[in-house]
């Protein structure tokens, strides 16, 4: 079935197509509607799940690590300052190998605040553990939600994941997204059952122990060993999803790309005007191709290495920025190339950050220097869109 | 159970039997059932647990007491493998039945 | 609660509780209250740490530790997981001073603001124990701590008094707020079961000696918790419904002892007698304190 509807309703359709059993959550520009939604659904009977209206984002996860590791499917839903607000707790669920999902409507952080997209909230907990899905539309927010459920709960992972929808862009944009139908849902995920030891009188176990140094580093590894294995339960998730479904994902996804000197990384809604504007530039002649990054945590390396290999120029666009080194995408996509011989030239570029909008022209600007790059050495990290002077200014530096 | 479990599960309720923790003792109560009136005071009040309640028959037939009548109830007897001899029991006890002495060691 | 579990234990020998330490007294007895069908969750501090020691547990029921200010959240998102799985089971929470009245506060205020049925129980110890003795807002006047400390510029240690914390409870009208002591079983047993049998949030304030932070002999620990409620300094009522005006309180000495029989019990209170204000300070405020509310004593 065809509907209408914002990205924090696939959020919410997501939740309740899994049959979610317990939804903790708390109230935050761009993401309120999740919560609301739920409250809708349960209220008027669709949806058989305990919503519990919590004080806090920090309890919100607290809660759904009580309710998970009472052996029911939880899910729940933030942004920026709440997630940021849950930080602590974040580390807490992944060490206890729980398989919550969260709906990330993925905002800026303060300082100043700011409600409008960009990734640096979810990118700020990269080393919490979780798994990281960026979607680029409402449908992915709704097909990536329901599957985070499918590879978070695999006996094979058991780590909770985080599903990015950009804040405002798709949070509040209403798109044309295909319902699946609850039957085939069922059929998809199965019946919920906890591959982990849960809060039971029958069989009395202890949850979150203290570790001592002769046993800390193991469960550790144990969440790497998870993390390493989910990158082939996702390749499996993706797969099956695509034979019910009929659609088609990857952790990676590159797009015009076999004969391109450049090649634009991208995430989330940013994709979609980067996709326009590579092929308007296709039309010009350009050979200039797209790699959208679908999954951030497990990082896809191998794909990406492949993928990337040939290129002339990576041009990496993100929304973070980490004050003193530059993007954590740029980061990542350089280290993994690092072990190519022939390795492309790889430039960063902080774009979009709070919500300013990325047109064909911060596209083009970014070009440019990617296509400079081809001949000359440019910088390695390249803003795009700020008013360099005025700021100079303000730091006395002008 | 394994030595490393997943997220640090701890299967086995109560397994912290194992430690010995009487070792810790400095001080050592003694009860002296002949002037034991099975309160359970001591037994109430022991942190660790390490008083144990007995309601067997031949025990409380068999332990002293210092009146016949007394000997229907649950004995009390001291765990030393948990005992760390904070002396609660023998602060508490109503009658002074616990000795409360130096550790050999 | 049909059945008597008192003759079980579900909380084992080998934790690395301090000798004389009052807080496995009361944990004890709570889970012979409650029973085989209860889920506890423990905020961080010296019960969660030395109970749980991996690979070693003391605890016979279902246990969850996430992290120091939000043991009733957990509690709420498993109560919210029972509800939802059509379970009936005691779900309770158990904090230090620390974890209850100071950060874990709005956590608890939201849990029972909800309505979750769930008992909180505050062991309270007037200090931060496990971190080695920092002042709580459970901390009592008067009190020395490792952040409270006393010299030549402050003589008193902390200067504030303590957090009222069961009437901040009792004000968010609860069904059951009380104070408890285990030096007075019988009520101690009596708030227990009661509170068990209510449904919705209660909460049981209780107060629980510390041999390393008060500075006290370990065989002492029943006889000091007896001399703070028969001093008056710890009084034991009860509050529901948020009802003040019905409070109740359970307990009142035949003859109350002055405060500095409790006082000269501890180390944390040796400074207080280079001064004797300080002394007659405290018994004045025992004394208002009872002047006031003593008219709720129903025995
Ligand atoms: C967010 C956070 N801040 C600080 C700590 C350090 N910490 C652990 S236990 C504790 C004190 C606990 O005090 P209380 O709740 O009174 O329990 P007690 O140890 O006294 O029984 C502190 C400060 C922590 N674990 N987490
Ligand atoms: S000395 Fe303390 S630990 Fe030992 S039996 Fe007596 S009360 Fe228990
Ligand atoms: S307290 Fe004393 S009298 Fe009572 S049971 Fe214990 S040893 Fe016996
Ligand atoms: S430090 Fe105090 S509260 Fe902590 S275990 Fe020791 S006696 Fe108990
Ligand atoms: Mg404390």
């Amino acid at each position: 079935m065809k509907v209408m509807i914002r990205g924090n309703e696939s959020i919410a359709y997501a939740f309740k197509l899994a049959r979610v059993q317990v939804v903790p959550a708390y109230p935050i520009t761009p993401s309120t509607l999740v919560p609301e939604k739920i409250s809708e659904f349960i209220a008027n009977g669709e949806m058989k799940a305990e919503f519990v209206p919590v004080e806090s984002e920090h309890s919100a996860l607290s809660a759904a690590i009580g309710a998970s590791a009472k052996g029911v499917r939880v899910g729940t839903a933030t942004a920026s300052q709440g997630l940021a607000l849950m930080h602590e707790i974040l580390f807490i669920a992944s060490g206890m190998r729980l398989p919550i999902v969260m709906g990330i409507g993925n905002r800026a952080l303060s300082a100043p605040i700011n409600i409008w997209c960009d990734h640096q909230d979810m990118m700020s907990q990269r080393d919490a553990g979780w798994m990281q899905f960026y979607a680029e539309s409402n449908q992915e927010g709704l097909d990536l939600g329901v599957m985070a459920f499918k590879i978070a709960e695999d006996e094979r992972v058991l780590l909770p994941a985080m599903v990015g929808i950009d804040a405002f862009v798709l949070t509040h944009t209403v798109e044309p997204v295909e319902l699946p139908e609850q039957k085939e849902v069922d059929d998809f995920l199965g019946e919920f059952v906890p591959h982990y030891v849960t809060l039971d009188p029958e069989k009395p176990a202890t949850l979150g122990s203290f570790g001592f140094p002769e046993h800390y580093m193991e469960f550790k590894y144990g969440q790497w060993i998870a993390m390493e294995r989910a990158k082939k339960v996702i390749d499996e998730v993706f797969s099956k999803f695509e034979e019910k479904f009929g659609r088609k994902y990857a952790k990676v996804t590159p797009e015009f790309t076999e004969d391109a000197d450049i090649l634009l990384v991208t995430m989330g809604s940013m994709t979609s005007t980067t996709r326009e504007f590579v092929k308007r530039m296709r039309e010009n002649g350009k050979k200039v191709g797209l790699v959208k990054l679908t999954v951030f945590r497990p990082f896809p390396k191998e794909e990406l290495k492949e993928i990337l290999k040939n290129a002339k120029v990576v041009a990496v666009l993100e929304r973070n920025i980490s004050f003193g080194f530059g993007g954590a995408v740029y980061a990542e996509i350089s280290s993994a190339l690092s072990s190519l011989k022939e390795k492309p030239k790889i430039v960063d570029f902080i774009i979009g950050l709070g919500g300013r909008d990325i047109t064909f022209k911060s596209l083009e600007a970014a070009l440019r220097i990617a296509e400079r790059a081809m001949k000359e050495e440019v910088d390695e990290i390249n803003w795009i869109d700020v008013n360099k002077e005025a700021v100079l200014k303000a730091e006395g530096l002008l | 159970m394994e030595v490393i479990t997943r997220g640090a599960v701890i299967p086995e309720p109560g397994n912290s039997v194992e430690n010995k923790t009487g070792t810790w003792r400095v001080f050592k109560p003694i009860i002296h059932y002949e002037k034991c009136i099975r309160c359970l005071i001591c037994w109430q009040f022991c942190p660790e647990p390490a008083i144990l309640k007995i309601d067997d028959e031949k025990v409380k037939k068999e332990t002293p007491a210092p009146k016949e009548p007394l000997k229907r109830l649950p004995v009390v007897e001291i765990d030393y493998d948990y005992c760390k001899g904070c002396g609660i029991c023998y602060n508490e006890c109503p009658v002074n039945a616990i000795e409360f002495v130096k550790e050999e060691k | 609660m049909s059945e008597n579990y008192e003759n079980m234990e579900f909380f084992a020998p080998g934790h690395g509780m301090c000798a004389g330490c009052a807080a496995p007294i009361i944990v004890r007895w709570i889970l012979k209250l409650a029973g085989p069908n209860t889920i506890v969750t423990n905020a961080t501090g010296c019960l969660e740490v030395v109970t749980t020691a991996y690979p070693r547990t003391s605890w016979r029921v279902p246990w969850l530790h996430i992290a120091f200010e939000n043991a009733a959240a957990a509690a709420a998102g498993v109560e919210a997981a029972t509800r939802a799985k059509g379970e009936k089971l005691n779900i309770i929470a158990f904090g230090g001073d620390g974890g209850t009245v100071d950060i874990g506060f709005q956590a608890l205020s939201g849990m029972v603001e909800r309505g979750h049925n769930v008992l909180y129980i505050l062991y309270d110890n007037e200090a931060y124990m496990n971190t080695g003795i920092q002042r709580s807002g459970a901390t009592p006047w008067g009190a020395w701590t490792t952040t409270s400390k006393v010299g030549n510029a402050n003589p008193i240690g902390k200067m504030r008094p303590k957090k009222p914390i069961a009437k901040i409870l009792a004000a968010h009208d609860i069904p059951y707020a009380a104070t408890a002591n285990p030096a007075f079983f019988q009520d101690f047993k009596k708030k227990v079961k009661k509170a068990l049998s209510i449904e919705g949030p209660k909460f049981l304030h209780v107060l629980s000696s510390c041999t390393t932070g008060w500075r006290h002999d370990p065989s002492k620990t029943i006889e000091i918790l007896r001399l703070a409620t028969d001093t008056g300094l710890f009084p034991l009522y009860e509050i529901e419904n948020g009802d003040f005006e019905n409070m109740r309180i359970t307990y009142k000495p035949k003859k109350f002892k002055p405060v500095e029989e409790y006082l000269k019990m501890q180390g944390r209170f040796r400074h207080l007698f280079k001064n004797p204000e300080y002394v007659k300070k405290l018994q004045r405020d025992v004394d208002e304190w009872w002047a006031k509310y003593g008219k709720y004593y129903c025995p």
